[in-house]
């Protein structure tokens, strides 16, 4: 065989081993999706958006209070990681070789490798436990931790991507580091940050194990962030794992609902995204 | 008039490169400036006035100090860390780098203009309202006023006036290193610097500048770093060359490019090296 033929069905096998790998990756997501718009569509009703949870037992009802539990518990977490996050990611982009900036990255990168559950039991001893109630503020705490080492990063990356003429130009008109950060380094780098924000808010929209012992549940309404409130997630859980039927197709119009909510968000973040780019392209 | 160093004097690494204008109101005056980045010294005992409301360019070789210094005359070099300078840049008489100086008032009665325009992610009115709004201007029309006035000094206004609101990255490159002039005009300062303004432009936007600081001149004192000779010799008064940190000679514009005192200049400026 001559030496081209020979390089012809090499880059043939390559491609479609490439191919093959594409569609391994593919097929859970696919899957996944599959199931929860099959059981989840058919299972969302009006009632499940307006109704309370019925005592067990009964058919019917809704999850009203954990969607507006998962709403609270989401802004909850953003206001507290958000600002945080953001200075935090300012910090070390302003003094990228100090070093407490090398201790701060690196504490932001075993962070976001804890476990949730882990977060949830740090959430658990130092708000629960004091108050001896588990509160929607706890789970909010919880779900910001997890969300402050993405802000962090996201928020550091994307000022160093900022051109440094930039930082120049506002300094040669006489502003000082502050304001030159503040209002020409940060709003360059703002629709990036934007979208790290909704990513990492959309994450943690999805996460059960925090909450667990942190915001527990709660069956009846409330939305008092000192007590114990429902969220989607622990919902579902909660329904997935029960032995009646209509709970089981509730948990699915659960799972559907925060799909789309995690959708949402993504769309979000990339209109708003576009949006804000249009200043800084043609 | 025209006073250079001898040769001998240059290689023996010693003495100060005396440059003093007679005769002349001097805007700025540089007396046995050093500067250098940790251990390495980048400008060896500058000394040279530069006069008031005329065009004063600065030329050498890559990576002989020129721009360093330009940048050393609104103290950005500032914010790079270990730089160190020694010796004064008097502006007006003042030396700005002695302790009481306030680097914020010294920018903004020095402007700059950098090699690679730098318009912030804003609007083009926004832009030129930078400077005036950090000042703390806050009155609507006066920013109007402010923003049309920089603009057609920098011969932009026509172009840009029914856009104002467009992102200024809409313009083509040229417009957009007006722009930034417009910006530094904006803060009204008395010295302009320019750091290779032009490098990154076609000819026809390159005309479009120098033609520019032809006319700021009447009301600027304006320093200018650049690479291209025709460039120097059409837009300046008097033109300072500089080689490996040193100032080798400062005269006329005319002098340094038709009769230079110094062999080095002369080989420079006829291309022999470069």
């Amino acid at each position: 065989m001559s030496n081209a033929r020979i390089r012809k069905i090499i880059s043939a096998i390559a491609e479609s081993l490439c191919g093959l790998a594409v569609l391994i990756a593919l097929v859970p997501l696919v899957l996944i999706l599959f199931y929860v718009v099959k059981h989840g569509f058919t299972s969302l009703n009006w009632a499940f958006f307006t109704q309370m949870p019925k005592p067990v037992g009964e058919v019917g009802g809704g999850m009203a209070n954990a969607i507006v539990g998962t709403l609270i518990l989401i802004a909850i977490a953003a206001l507290f990681a958000v600002p945080f996050g953001c200075l935090c990611g300012i910090h070390l982009s302003e003094y990228p070789a100090s070093k407490f900036s090398s201790i701060v990255r690196f504490a932001a990168d075993v962070l976001n490798g804890v476990p949730s559950i882990v977060v949830g039991i740090f959430a658990y001893g130092l708000v629960v436990l004091p108050v001896r109630r588990f509160s929607a503020m706890a789970g909010g705490f919880a779900l910001g931790v997890l969300m402050i080492p993405v802000v962090v990063r996201t928020t550091e990356e994307l000022l160093r991507l900022v051109p440094p003429g930039l930082r120049e130009g506002a300094l040669a008109l006489g502003a000082t580091r502050s304001r030159a950060v503040f209002s020409v380094i940060v709003p360059a780098a703002l629709p990036g940050i934007l979208t790290g924000i909704l990513v990492a808010t959309a994450r943690v929209a999805g996460e059960t194990a925090p909450l667990l012992f942190t915001s527990f549940n709660n069956r009846y309404w409330t939305t008092n962030i000192a007590q114990p409130m429902a969220s989607l997630t622990v919902q579902v859980y909660t329904y997935a794992n029960s032995p009646y039927e209509d709970w089981i197709r509730q948990a699915w119009a659960g799972a559907f609902l925060l799909v789309i909510i995690i959708l949402v968000l993504s769309i979000i973040a990339r209109v708003s995204v576009r949006r804000l780019e249009r200043m800084n392209r043609p | 008039m025209i006073t250079t160093i001898d040769m001998e004097r240059f290689n023996s690494a010693l003495a100060p490169s005396a440059v003093m204008l007679e005769n002349m109101n001097a805007k700025i005056s540089v007396r046995d400036f050093d500067f250098s980045y940790g251990s390495a010294k980048v400008l060896h005992g500058i000394v040279l006035d530069i006069p008031d409301r005329q065009v004063t360019a600065l030329i050498g070789p890559s990576g002989c100090g020129k721009s360093t210094f330009i940048r050393s005359i609104n103290r950005m070099n500032d914010i790079i860390p270990n730089a160190r300078a020694k010796g004064t840049i008097s502006i007006d008489g003042r030396d700005i780098y002695s302790a009481d100086t306030d680097v914020v008032s010294l920018r903004r009665r020095v402007g700059m203009v950098f090699q690679k325009s730098n318009p912030f992610p804003k609007s083009i009115y926004d832009n030129i309202a930078y400077g005036p709004r950090i000042g703390g201007m806050r009155n609507k029309r006066e920013l109007n006023e402010l923003v049309e006035k920089s603009l057609i000094r920098a011969a932009l206004w026509d172009e840009v006036k029914d856009r104002l609101h467009e992102s200024a990255f809409a313009l083509s490159g040229g417009q957009q290193q007006r722009l930034c002039i417009a910006r530094a005009l904006a803060v009204d300062p008395e010295v302009l610097l320019m750091d290779e303004p032009a490098s990154a432009l076609d000819p026809i936007a390159t005309t479009k500048i120098e033609e520019l600081i032809w006319d700021l001149k009447v009301n600027y004192t304006i320093v200018i770093v650049t690479h291209n000779m025709q460039q120097a010799a059409r837009v300046s008064d008097r033109t300072a060359f500089f080689m490996l940190g040193r100032l080798i000679e400062y005269a006329d514009t005319k002098t340094i490019f038709m009769n230079p005192k110094e062999k080095m200049t002369e080989d420079y400026v006829t291309g022999r090296f470069g």
